[in-house]
Order: structure tokens, then C-alpha cells, then sequence
């Protein structure tokens, strides 16, 4: 009886079940006749007859009244602020902006290592970024930002750099205030096998400067991902990238590769698992090995062996130079070396990161430099790659250079970026578009302060398709007080004035004397303005190069007081100029080289088939290079100017080089820009002293070591005026008096 | 009806302005925008064209990059929407889950639906439109389809990612109009989700919602419980909004359409700042009025006209003082417009002051705003936090004048060269020679010994011209140091000299004719040199002008002494190895087929192409010199007649209206050795023998 029972109620639910299956079956198919086949004729979604006579989605009314104008402005911030902390944490609602807005403006402050305590190599260099970053202050009070003293960086309670106790130390910190502005940087957290995103602390309302970071974890325009880099990642300078040609076509031996650890177990491990499914052997190589750990052998698999062999078989550094992309999978967290690694080496990174979020990806179009790959989709990656066509790889290549070179070669670099990310936070009207972050020569080189306008930067005119401006203005450092009519500077106040471009002279007087008065210059057909160079009335060589802001021209014309040239000498370099505005076009030509004996670099002024200098006696750049003098060089820099009363040219040379990576251009024939020193002369001019050319080469080499590299570059021609010399009549060449010089 | 229909053919150039017609683009580009933005998510689509949609999409950018073809032809269907089946949503039906905060592409997305499409492109399913109803048979929406919600799947439907095969689609976009929650119920909607046949926990399903929220505490987004559907929403806000899986969208505004507005200059306006809304609340009208008083005229402050009875005109006047502006055609008169958040974070004030062309100030904290993620909001508004609110003339003020211009002109021209990065390819592997020959035998082996003498010559090609003769047997070809190959040609075109052959193994190519015998070795390298620090330039010899011709109202071509240069001859000239892949294969319009069929001009293709696409100059190296060889004669060498000049000269008129602009750059500088004309020891010199004739 029950069986029986047990059927009919089977065999009725399988009616019914047919019942429903074939209604339903025929509503679609009849659903189908109706929107289906007379859609098919042309578009699938149907036109409605009464299209026009639809609702509007809102009513005009509503949408502008907008129901009512909300709450209280001043309430709302006050309850965010209860509302929104810890994990969902914004800069609105757990920073504290009335810190930062003091005279000192922003100011970043370090506690003081306590007794005894060690910190890491990595965590040591970031320290010290920041020490000497323009942001640092040893006074807690004017502080806007706070980093910590105790080495958070390695959060794995398993590593022997993991330091116990956090929490109640930071809670003894009478400035940490729940970790308001406060910045914590980390580059592992999580132990194994979880390796989660938990610190081992409660990170509180701190902004986190963390590699490995998940975008469910991460909190949008608070924390800041950073980049995963090793102990040995340099302080400053850093290596340049790889790409050394843009060859055409620009594949390279292999198009994929991979090689590194497989796990047997644990998180991470199924992508890692399945990336010698790709191998080919041939354009794809993917190696991994699960030698690795100590007790690898108890766990290894059937693979392990023959893949163990194979990964010997091929040079991680050989596939790195020939590989046009460049897998970087998830490893136990997200982030790994492998990022680094081949952004630097031009090798295209096509990530298997689910959930990471990229480093700085506030600022950096991370689109334009790698291919984002789905773990899931690990078997599509051969394909994909292989579609990227020539113009994308070329551009994908040349921006991992930028994005290495602009923020990730140095740890000053990731560190002056974090911090850089937060000031643009903190003073969000005066701070850098997205243009700016991802455009040459990368965000930190672009002071806000300066002007938010791109046209005001000597790097985007092309980008906008716009020129510089047609005029200069003339900034003669004078040291000589003026005694007669007949000096060499009175001269070149005729010259100078006498170009159709020049809209004002500027005299920078840096004499021991006070300035004349303004009788006792000539008249000018331009305004001419004294400015006082002088600090507390002594000589301060660097005032050279401040932001005047009488300069109102894109150009700046760069003149010491005797310098001798013609007007149509200078109308051509400002020509010149306006096709090079990032760079530094002038007279005098000078060389650096590298002296094998000495072990150090060289600074020579003979003539050459070669230079990498343009002296600032007698050159055009652009004004915002003041900006960059004045506040982005350390003061030590500067300093030493000061005290030897030299090498400001050069430095001025080393900074414009290292934003550009390019030479200065030497224009026309003219190398002797002064007139040699007569025996009778009252003053013999200061670079005649040996001395001061011993100082010179000293220079140079404080300068690279500040830099942390060379940056300075030869070049082997100089710009001419197209008929210079030429076999033509005078008549017809409009720079005929160059050929007089 | 038919006058949308008629619309739909016109061309796309007159977009904000026109109508009817400008709903429909805005909503048609905007849906491919957003989804080029979800495809990103899932594939790696370039998003540099959806950036470029995008900004015509929201309406902010006023010009127009290429025309979209739109499908005129209508379908014959003709059905009104009441016809659409009606079901009936049972009152115990599920309810979907609310919105998933931790939702992330990789988590609550299926990939695998969208299975691999070599184009990048992901497919979409429309569901077909049912009227949903609740059992007592009360709609679950009170407007039910809306008119934008329509364009906006019309639009879907007739782009390429639409498919009608459910089986197929990655995507799927309910019928069901969400765009404004105050019309909705919440929850007969929700269950009207779930009853949808793939609705599957709302994965791949992708929600447009304009208005979210409703009274009295406004969230800020869409209210409707939708399990792990993705939501392109407006007024997001940073807490709601979930990066790299959600959309923020503008809100849309209406009036767009329906007001005319004329196109703007850049430059000052009779205001400075303009305050339009009417919703604002008392404590910023205070402050707003506070700013009026210390500024004066630079502020109009404007609000309801209380005089005018409800309805259309209401909403398009504004009033202060009892004086009456026209809306939305005031905001054309001030340079800056605020955009305060109201009891919701999106405002469709927005929309309404970019299509003015007004600078919007945004005053919306925690506000996530349209397509932040690919938008560039910080060249196109000002955002100041609505604490600053006090602060805003200040702020404002401080920005420079050009500044201001460059926000209202809201479209960025650029320059985006292929070889960006400055690098400076080392001296080795050096460059290959490519010569171009026909049957000039004798002067073919003065050139390629000549060359051959130049130390960074790497490797020697022939490019064969002449498919009636065969080149000279082997062992009469000079005797030279590096590889030399001679490559034979199907025709006798021009464009051959610039195939990227895969001989040519090095970065650097020199393209030289066969009758430039008067180069010197030190020359050629120099010019070598000289290109590695422009390896994006052509680096060339013979130096050419263009210039307008005030009288013939045309360009002119001009190769006589001058003392200026805008194109190098590729009679001998150093480029990139890339030039030739863009001339062959990018060469806009039907430039290359002209060059070949007039056997002229090709120079002067490569020298717009190179301009062109780098916005630089190329660079002319080393003196002038008599580039004609005493063999050649007049017939023989084409550069020589006159009807030859006027042939150039059409060339450049010709180019400058394919490209549509004049690239050339215009300098007047020419690269030499640095110690060239020196009293300096000659065997001291790198390039002593230059400029020889």
C-alpha cells in the first residue's frame, strides 16, 4: 500500500511536472512567436509604438527639488564621524585635517626608537625617506602625518622580525589617538596557512601603507597600496629599467613566462598549482618548482620531479630579459616580488591577483602598464596575450619604464609617493590631476604648489597641442657693484633688451654692496626690476634659482653679469628653446666623464666632440625648473652652493636631466660666452681660481651620490641656424651675424 | 515618433545640440561606456576609448572623435508596451538578499559565462518586458517602463554586445525599470528580480538606477534588495559604491533635451560663480548668501521663483530679488556653477551645467562621481569638500584665468606618441640601410660602397624596384663588410621603400636613394648619432618647407634656401623601424594608394605620418649641400622639373585635408657636430669631414 501510494504521488508529480514543463514551454515558445520572430527583422528590443508617450523617468520637479534638501550639513559630519570608523574609515570621517593646516603645512613626524629597539633593514630605509624628504619634522606639534618608530613591516608571527606587543605600546603613545594621521606601513601580514590581512594590532582609525592589500579590505581614498619590495631595494636612485630600444616588431624570444615556487597546500596554492598547464616549451615557458621550505619532499606530488627538472633548465634572469609578458600570480598573499621584478625588466605583467589592489591605484592608471588576468581564467592568458597587437605591447612596455622609474625604483620613491598620495588628500583643491600622476615624468616631479595648470608645466605641451609662449624673461645675476657705465653688465642690458621677445629683465643682485639705485641703470625699453638676492645681506649663490615671482614668462633667460652674446644669439636659442621646453638650451657646453683612476666622476670645460652641461651664464629653461630648484632639492643641496658660492649650474644641469632623462642642447658656435680676464682687471673673475674648478668636480660627485646615480647625459651635436655657414648669400640667412661670432 | 526614427540617420556632430536626437546618443553611448566598463572588469579592453565615450556620453565633452553609426532602419514591429504579458508576483514569492558590499568582481561575478571572445567583447541579454504585478494585480512600479530606461536597452540592443541567445550572454539586463526607486515598491520589485528565469542569486544581472534612496534618510544606493546584482548607480557614495564592480553614472537630466543651448567660446562670463539649485539647504543658503554679500555681483545666488505657479515653467525660471532668469540657459553666463548635494548625493544639476558648459563647482562629500574611475574630474571641475563651502570664492579665485578656459573648453586635445618613453638606444646594433633602386645600376654601387664605409652600418638592403629586369648577378655587386641583400618587388611602387621587412633587424632604418652618392661616412654616421637621440624624429638631410600661400589661399611647397625646415627628404633620412609599420599599415585614408599611383610624395607622407602621430619636428643634420648627382638627368631624376614642384605642392594640400589639420612643425634649426667650423685640431674632431661638396 505505501509503495503504491509512493508511486501515484511520483507518477503525479511527474504529471505535473510534464504539465509544467510543457506550459511553460509553450509560453516561452509563444512569448518567442511574439517578441522573437517579429523582433528578429531588425532589432530585438522593440520599438513601442507608444515610444513617445512613455513617463519620463522622473519628474522635472522631483528631479530638481530632489526631496527637500536633506539633512543638516553640520549634524551629518558630526554623526559620520561616529559612524564611519575603523573599516570603513574615509579621510572625511578619521583624519584629522586641522592638523595639517598650520603654517608649516605638511609635516610628517617620526617617534624616536625606543631603548634597544632594532628595526629592519627595509623599515630603516623607509625611516630614513622620510627623514630626509622635505616633509619631515622633528617636532611633534607641527606635525600633520605621524609614522610610527616601531617596525611594522613584517606582521607574520612566525618571522623573527615580528615585534610582540604592539598594541599596548602604541596605546602608551600619547599622540596616537586611536591612529588618527597616523600612517602605518606593512609589507606582510597574515601567518601561515591563512595569511590574512590582520596586522596582529588594532590598526584603529591609521591610514595603511600596506603591499599585498585586498579590495574588500581596502578602504577607498583612506589606505594606500604599496608595492612589495625586497631588503635589498635601493635607498635612492635605483636602478633605471631595462628598456633600452623600442625594437619593431616588438616581440621578444619568448611571449609568456613564469617561474617560481609551487605550493603543495595552503592558500595561494590552486593558481600556483595550475600554472604549468600553459607551458609550451617553446613561447610560453612556466616553471615552477616545489623545492622550497624545508619539509617540501614529505608533501611533494607526482609532478614535482619532472617539474623540478624542468624549472633548472631555464635562467630566471635570461627569461626575464626575453619574455615579452611576464605572469605575476598571487604567492601566499596577494603581492609579489615578481610585480617588481618585471615592471622593471619591461617584461609586461599580466597579473593573477584576484582581489589585489594595486599599488598606489589612487593615482596610477594601471590599465596603460599591465594586462589584469583572472586566476579563474588561467587557461585564456596564452590567447590574450597573444591578441595584444604591436602599438599596445610597444605602449604597455614603454609605461611599465615610467611608472618604474616615476615611483617604484627607489624606496625613497615609494615612500615620497605614499606620502605625496596623502597630501593631495589633505589639500585636495591644490593637488595633481590623474593626468599628472601618469604622465612623464611621473607625480612626484609635479609640485601642486607651483600651479595645477598642465600648460604651466614645461612637460605637456605637446600632449596639449600647445606651444610655449613667445616671450622670456631676462634674469642677470650681477656680483659686481656697479662702478662705471663701461661694465660688462651694462652691456648686456643693451643686448638683452634689444630682443623682440624679451618682456622684462630681472637683475638678481647678490653684491656685497646694496643695489643701486634704480637712476642708475639705463633706460630700458622693457621693465627692469632689481631683486635683492641677498640673505640678511649676505651673498646666497642659490637665489639664482628662486621662484621670483616677477618671472611671468614660461622662459626664463639665465645670465651671469658678464656674459657676452648677441641679440640674434639669443632670439635663435629662444627659437630653440621653444622646441625643447623641458630642456635647458644655452652657450657654454661642459662634460662630465668618468675618471677610472680616481674611482669618481670628472667635470671638464675643455672643448669636446661631446657635452653633457649647458652652463646657466648664458641659457634658456623653463621657470617652473626655479620651482623645482627651490623646493624639491634638499636643502643640503643648496646649502653647499651657498658655502662654496658654486656648482649651481650644475646642479641646476643635474636636476633638469634627471626629470627629462635627456641632455641639454648646446645652440651655435659660441663656447666662450665671457671675455678672458685682462691682467689689469681690478677683480679677476672666480672661476679662473683652481679652485674653483677643484670644487667643481667635487660637486659633481656629491650630486650623483645625492641622486643616487648619474644623470646627467652626453650629447654629440648642437643646433645650428638651418643656412649657418652655408654657401649662400648673407642676404638670404637670418642669423648671418652667428657666422661673425 | 517618426521624427526620432528620421534622427537616427543624422549625423553625430550636432549631438548636444540636437534634441530628441540627443537623448538618444547620450543614453546609447553611455550604455556601451558602461559596458566597455564592466567588460574591463572581466576582460582587458583598452579602456582608452571608453574614456573617450564616456566623456561624450555624460554629455561634458562638446566634440566629437569619430561618428557612430547608428542603424536607421526600424524595425517593423510595432506594439505598444501594454501589450507586454502581465505577471503576477505571488505574495509569499522570494525576496532577494540585500546588496553584497563585499561583492568584487571575483566573487560575485561568474566568469565563465562570458567565455573567451577574441574581440574583448562580452555579451548581453535583454529580458523581454513583462508587466509585473502583485496579486491583488497592482503594478509593482508606478511609471512601469520609463522613456530613458527604454533608450537605454534600445541602445543595448543594437550595439554589438546585444544577444538574443540567453545561453550566450555574460550579461543580463532585466526589463525592469529601476531608474527611479521613489516609483517603485521596494519589495514586489525585488521579488520581481528573483522571479526572473536566470536570475541566479543576481549574478551577471546589471541594475541602472539613477535615484536611489527615498525619505526620509536617502540611501545612497538603490534600496531594492538585489542579491549579487551589480548596480550602475548615481549618487553613490564612497560607503555604498563598490570599487571595480558597481558604475557610477550621472544623473540624467531631461532639460538637456529639451533646451537649445548655443556653444560657448571659452572665456570670462558675466558671473562668476552661479548657485542654480532650488533645493539647497538653509544652513549653505546662509553661507552661500554670507559669500554674496562680501562678493557682490561675481555671485548670482539664485533660487524658486515663488510668484510662479507649479509645472514646466517653474522648473525652467529661477529668480532673485523678484528678478527672473531663464533656466538652464543662465548657467551659460558664469564661469563657475555650483553643484551642492541636496538630500541625495547626485544631482541632476550636474548634467544640466556641463551640457552649459559652465564650470561645475562639486560640493558632495563622500560622493563618488560618474565614471571616477576613468574620468579625469579634477581637469574638468572643481571639488571642494562642503566644509570649505566658506572658502569657495577664495579657492575658485586662485585657480589661473587659462586654467579656467581649459575646464570650459572640456575637451583635451593630445598628443599621444607610440615612442613616449626618451630613451637613447645605444650606438650597436647600429641601422640598416634600405635603398631604393630601379635600374640605376652604376650609381646603385657608388651609393652602397659609399655607405658601406659607415661604421655603424649594420646591414645593407636593396629594395628591387623593377620587375622587368633582374638585379646584376652576385659577384658584380661591391665587395662590403656587412650582409647585403637585394629584395625584388611584386610592383613598382613608391610605398615598397617603406615595408617594415623583417630583414630589417635594427631599430634604426636609413631610407637613401639610389643617386645619393655625395653623403660622406662621417656625415651618415653623424646623422646616426643624431638619431638616437631623436628616435622618434626623422632625421634627415635635405631640409623642405611648407607655407601657405596668402594668394592662392593653399600650401606651397617650398625647397629653396631657406631658413627654415618642416620636412627632411627620405632620399636619405634616418627613422624608426615603427614609421614603416604605421606607413603601411596605419597611413590614414587613401594617402598610400595616391603616393603609389602618382609615384610622388612618399617623403612627404612619412613626414605627415611622423608629425602627425608625435606632434614634433623632424631634424635636418648637417650643411646644405647640391643633392643631384652630375650623372643623373633631368629625366632621370625626379625631383628636377617644375610640374614636379606643383605635384608636391598638391601633395601637401592633398595630405593636410586626409589628416584633416596641418602637422608639419616649422623650426629653424639644423643639428651639427659639436665642434663643426671650430679652430680645433681637425683629427681631434669625431666628424671632421662634413659638409664637403
Amino acid at each position: 500500500m505505501q509503495a503504491r501510494k509512493k508511486y501515484v504521488l511520483l507518477g503525479l508529480c511527474m504529471c505535473c511536472w510534464l504539465l509544467l514543463y510543457y506550459w511553460g514551454g509553450l509560453q516561452e515558445r509563444l512569448l518567442g512567436l511574439i517578441t522573437h520572430k517579429r523582433g528578429e527583422v531588425a532589432r530585438p528590443w522593440p520599438s513601442w509604438l507608444d515610444r513617445d508617450l512613455l513617463p519620463g523617468y522622473a519628474d522635472q520637479a522631483e528631479l530638481q527639488n530632489d526631496g527637500g534638501s536633506g539633512d543638516s550639513p553640520r549634524q551629518r559630519r558630526q554623526s559620520w564621524a561616529g559612524i564611519y570608523k575603523d573599516s570603513r574609515c574615509r579621510m572625511d570621517t578619521c583624519f584629522d585635517f586641522a592638523r595639517c593646516q598650520g603654517q608649516s603645512g605638511f609635516r610628517v613626524y617620526i617617534y624616536p626608537p625606543e631603548k634597544g629597539e632594532r628595526v629592519s633593514e627595509s623599515y630603516h630605509k623607509i625611516l630614513t625617506s622620510v627623514v630626509e624628504s622635505r616633509y619631515y619634522t622633528s617636532d611633534p606639534r607641527e606635525a600633520c602625518l605621524f609614522v610610527l618608530g616601531i617596525d611594522t613591516l613584517d606582521r607574520d608571527q612566525l618571522s623573527t622580525q615580528f615585534v610582540p606587543n604592539v598594541d599596548e605600546r602604541i596605546r602608551g603613545y600619547p599622540l596616537w589617538n586611536d591612529g588618527r594621521n597616523h600612517v602605518i606601513f606593512n609589507l606582510y601580514s597574515g601567518t601561515w596557512p591563512n595569511y590574512t590581512e590582520d596586522l596582529g594590532f588594532n590598526v584603529g582609525q591609521a591610514i595603511l601603507a600596506k603591499a599585498s592589500l585586498n579590495t574588500e579590505h581596502f578602504r577607498p581614498g583612506f589606505d594606500i597600496s604599496i608595492p612589495l619590495f625586497s631588503k635589498e631595494h635601493p635607498q635612492k636612485g635605483g636602478e633605471r629599467g631595462w628598456l633600452v630600444r623600442n625594437t619593431v616588431p616588438p616581440r621578444r624570444k619568448y611571449l609568456l613566462m613564469f617561474k617560481g615556487k609551487r605550493y603543495l597546500t595552503g592558500i595561494g596554492s590552486d593558481t600556483r598549482n595550475a600554472l604549468h598547464h600553459i607551458h609550451n616549451g617553446k613561447d610560453i615557458v612556466s616553471l615552477t618548482t616545489c623545492r622550497h621550505g624545508k619539509d617540501w619532499e614529505k608533501h611533494k606530488d607526482t609532478r614535482c620531479d619532472h617539474d623540478n627538472q624542468e624549472y633548472e633548465r631555464f635562467d630566471y634572469q635570461e627569461l626575464l630579459h626575453n619574455s615579452t609578458f611576464c605572469l605575476v600570480p598571487r604567492g601566499r598573499r596577494l603581492g609579489s616580488f615578481r610585480f617588481l621584478e618585471s615592471l622593471q625588466a619591461a617584461c609586461i605583467p599580466v597579473l593573477l591577483s584576484n582581489g589585489w589592489e594595486l599599488p598606489f591605484s589612487d593615482v596610477i592608471q594601471w590599465n596603460q602598464a599591465v594586462i589584469e588576468g583572472d586566476e579563474r581564467l588561467l587557461l585564456q592568458v596564452p590567447s590574450t596575450v597573444r591578441a595584444v597587437g604591436i602599438d599596445r605591447v610597444l605602449a604597455l612596455r614603454q609605461r611599465t619604464q615610467m611608472l618604474w622609474e616615476a615611483y617604484f625604483s627607489s624606496v625613497d620613491k615609494i615612500v615620497l609617493t605614499t606620502l605625496e598620495i596623502i597630501k593631495d588628500r589633505v589639500y585636495s583643491h591644490i593637488s595633481r590631476n590623474k593626468f599628472m600622476w601618469n604622465a612623464l615624468p611621473g607625480g612626484l616631479l609635479v609640485l601642486p604648489e607651483y600651479s595645477t595648470h598642465l600648460a604651466h608645466y614645461p612637460f605637456y605641451y605637446l600632449n596639449l597641442g600647445i606651444s610655449p609662449g613667445q616671450e622670456f624673461t631676462a634674469v642677470i645675476h650681477a656680483t659686481s657693484p656697479l662702478v662705471s657705465q663701461s661694465q660688462p653688465i651694462m652691456k648686456l642690458l643693451q643686448v638683452v633688451s634689444k630682443s623682440k621677445y624679451c618682456s622684462q629683465i630681472i637683475i638678481l643682485w647678490n653684491s656685497e654692496k646694496p643695489p643701486p639705485h634704480r637712476s642708475k641703470w639705463p633706460p630700458m625699453p622693457v621693465p627692469l626690476i632689481i631683486t635683492d638676492g641677498r640673505r640678511k645681506g649676505s651673498i646666497q649663490t642659490s637665489s639664482r634659482f628662486l621662484p621670483h615671482a616677477a618671472i611671468e614668462t614660461e622662459a626664463v633667460l639665465s645670465l651671469d653679469e658678464d656674459t657676452v652674446l648677441l641679440t640674434s644669439e639669443i632670439d635663435f636659442a629662444f627659437h630653440v628653446w621653444r622646441s625643447f621646453p623641458e630642456r635647458i638650451v644655452g652657450y657654454p657646453p661642459r662634460s662630465h666623464f668618468w675618471d677610472p683612476v680616481k674611482k669618481a666622476w670628472g667635470y671638464t670645460s675643455k672643448w669636446t666632440n661631446e657635452y653633457s652641461i649647458v652652463l646657466t651664464g648664458a641659457a634658456f629653461y623653463h621657470r617652473y625648473y626655479h620651482h623645482l630648484f627651490s623646493h624639491y632639492l634638499p636643502s643640503s643641496l643648496r646649502a653647499l652652493v651657498d658655502r662654496t658660492s658654486n656648482c649651481e649650474d650644475i646642479l641646476m644641469n643635474f636636476l633638469v636631466s634627471s626629470v627629462t632623462n635627456l641632455p641639454p642642447i648646446k645652440v651655435a658656435q659660441r663656447k666662450q660666452y665671457k671675455e678672458m680676464p685682462t691682467l689689469q682687471g681690478t677683480k679677476t673673475a672666480p672661476w679662473v681660481n683652481p679652485e674653483h674648478f677643484t670644487q667643481r668636480q667635487e660637486c659633481v660627485s656629491t650630486f650623483a651620490s645625492w641622486f643616487g646615480y648619474m644623470p646627467l647625459v652626453h650629447s654629440q651635436f648642437r643646433l645650428d641656424p638651418v643656412l649657418f655657414k652655408d654657401h649662400v648669400s648673407v642676404l638670404r640667412k637670418r642669423y648671418k651675424d652667428l657666422e661673425r661670432v | 515618433m517618426c521624427a526620432s526614427v528620421k534622427y537616427g540617420s543624422r549625423g553625430p556632430a550636432l549631438i548636444p545640440r540636437m534634441k530628441t536626437k540627443y537623448r538618444i546618443y547620450y543614453i546609447t553611448l553611455f550604455s556601451v561606456v558602461l559596458l566597455g566598463l564592466i567588460a574591463t572588469g572581466i576582460y582587458y579592453i583598452t579602456l582608452f576609448s571608453v574614456v573617450l565615450l564616456g566623456l561624450i556620453a555624460t554629455g561634458m565633452f562638446q566634440f566629437w572623435p569619430h561618428s557612430i553609426e547608428s542603424s536607421a532602419e526600424w524595425s517593423l514591429d510595432r506594439r505598444s508596451v501594454h501589450d507586454a504579458p502581465l505577471v503576477r508576483i505571488p505574495m509569499s514569492s522570494p525576496i532577494p538578499e540585500r546588496g553584497d558590499l563585499s561583492c568584487r568582481m571575483h566573487t560575485c561575478f561568474d566568469v565563465y559565462r562570458c567565455g573567451y571572445n577574441p574581440k574583448n567583447k562580452i555579451k548581453v541579454y535583454i529580458y523581454p518586458l513583462q508587466r509585473f504585478v502583485d496579486e491583488v494585480g497592482v503594478p509593482i512600479s508606478s511609471t512601469g517602463l520609463s522613456r530613458e530606461y527604454n533608450d537605454l536597452l534600445s541602445a543595448i540592443s543594437d550595439s554589438d554586445f546585444y544577444t538574443d541567445d540567453v545561453s550566450r550572454a555574460c550579461l543580463f539586463i532585466p526589463s525592469i525599470d529601476v531608474l527611479n526607486q521613489n516609483s517603485l515598491r521596494i519589495r514586489e520589485t525585488a521579488q520581481a528580480l528573483a522571479m526572473l528565469p536566470r536570475w541566479d542569486k543576481g549574478m551577471n544581472h546589471l541594475l541602472f538606477n539613477m535615484l536611489p534612496g527615498g525619505p526620509p534618510d536617502y540611501n545612497t544606493a538603490l534600496d531594492v534588495p538585489r542579491d549579487r546584482a551589480l548596480l550602475a548607480g548615481g549618487g553613490f557614495s564612497t560607503w555604498t559604491y563598490r570599487q571595480g564592480y558597481d558604475v557610477s553614472i550621472p544623473v540624467y537630466s531631461p532639460l538637456s533635451v529639451e533646451v537649445d543651448l548655443p556653444e560657448r567660446q571659452p572665456g570670462p562670463r558675466r558671473y562668476f560663480i552661479l548657485s542654480s539649485q532650488t533645493a539647497i539647504h538653509r544652513e549653505y543658503r546662509v553661507e552661500l548668501e554670507r559669500l554674496k554679500e562680501e562678493n557682490g555681483e561675481a555671485l548670482l545666488l539664485l533660487d524658486k521663483c515663488s510668484n510662479l505657479s507649479q509645472g514646466l515653467a517653474s522648473v525652467r525660471k529661477r529668480c532673485y530679488k523678484g528678478q527672473v532668469y531663464d533656466y538652464p540657459q543662465i548657467l551659460q553666463e558664469s564661469s563657475f556653477c555650483v553643484v551642492l548635494r541636496g538630500a541625495r548625493l547626485g544631482q541632476a544639476t550636474l548634467s544640466d551645467v556641463l551640457q552649459a558648459g559652465c564650470v561645475p563647482v562639486i560640493m558632495a562629500d563622500s560622493y563618488i562621481l560618474p565614471f571616477s574611475e576613468v574620468l579625469d574630474w579634477k581637469r574638468a571641475s572643481v571639488v571642494i569638500p562642503e566644509e570649505k563651502l566658506p572658502e569657495m570664492y577664495t579657492i575658485l579665485k586662485s585657480i589661473p584665468h587659462r586654467q579656467v578656459e581649459e575646464m570650459q573648453r572640456q575637451k583635451w586635445t593630445s598628443v599621444n606618441s607610440p615612442l613616449f618613453l626618451p630613451l637613447i638606444p645605444p650606438r650597436s646594433p647600429g641601422f640598416t640601410a634600405v635603398v631604393l633602386t630601379y635600374d640605376r645600376i652604376e650609381s646603385l654601387f657608388r651609393v652602397i660602397t659609399e655607405i658601406s664605409k659607415v661604421p655603424s652600418l649594420a646591414k645593407l638592403l636593396v629594395v628591387w624596384n623593377n620587375q622587368n629586369k633582374s638585379p646584376p648577378e652576385e659577384s658584380l655587386w661591391p665587395k662590403v663588410a656587412v650582409p647585403l641583400k637585394v629584395l625584388r618587388t611584386k610592383e613598382n611602387k613608391l610605398s615598397n621603400r617603406f615595408f617594415p621587412f623583417d630583414e630589417i633587424e635594427t631599430e634604426a632604418v636609413l631610407a637613401i636613394d639610389d643617386d645619393i652618392i655625395m653623403l660622406t661616412s662621417d656625415e651618415l654616421q653623424f646623422g646616426y648619432e643624431v638619431w638616437r637621440e631623436f628616435p622618434d624624429r626623422l632625421v634627415g638631410y635635405p631640409g623642405r618647407l611648407h607655407l601657405w600661400d596668402h594668394e592662392m589661399g593653399k600650401w606651397k611647397y617650398e625647397s629653396e634656401w631657406t631658413n627654415e625646415v618642416s620636412m627632411v627628404l627620405t632620399g636619405a633620412a634616418f627613422y624608426h623601424k615603427y614609421f614603416n609599420y604605421l606607413y603601411t599599415y596605419k597611413m590614414p585614408g587613401d594617402i598610400k594608394n595616391w603616393v603609389d599611383a602618382h609615384m610622388n610624395c612618399e617623403d612627404i607622407a612619412m613626414n605627415f605620418l611622423v608629425a602627425n602621430i608625435t606632434g614634433k619636428a623632424p631634424i635636418k643634420v648637417t650643411p646644405r649641400k647640391k643633392f643631384k648627382c652630375p650623372e643623373c638627368t633631368a629625366i632621370d631624376g625626379l625631383s628636377l622639373d617644375q610640374t614636379h614642384m606643383v605635384e608636391r605642392s598638391e601633395c601637401i594640400n592633398k595630405f593636410a585635408s586626409v589628416f584633416a589639420t596641418m602637422p608639419l612643425k616649422v623650426v629653424e634649426h639644423r643639428a651639427d657636430p659639436v665642434l663643426y667650423k671650430d679652430d680645433f685640431p681637425e683629427k681631434l674632431k669625431s666628424f671632421p669631414n662634413i659638409g664637403s661638396l
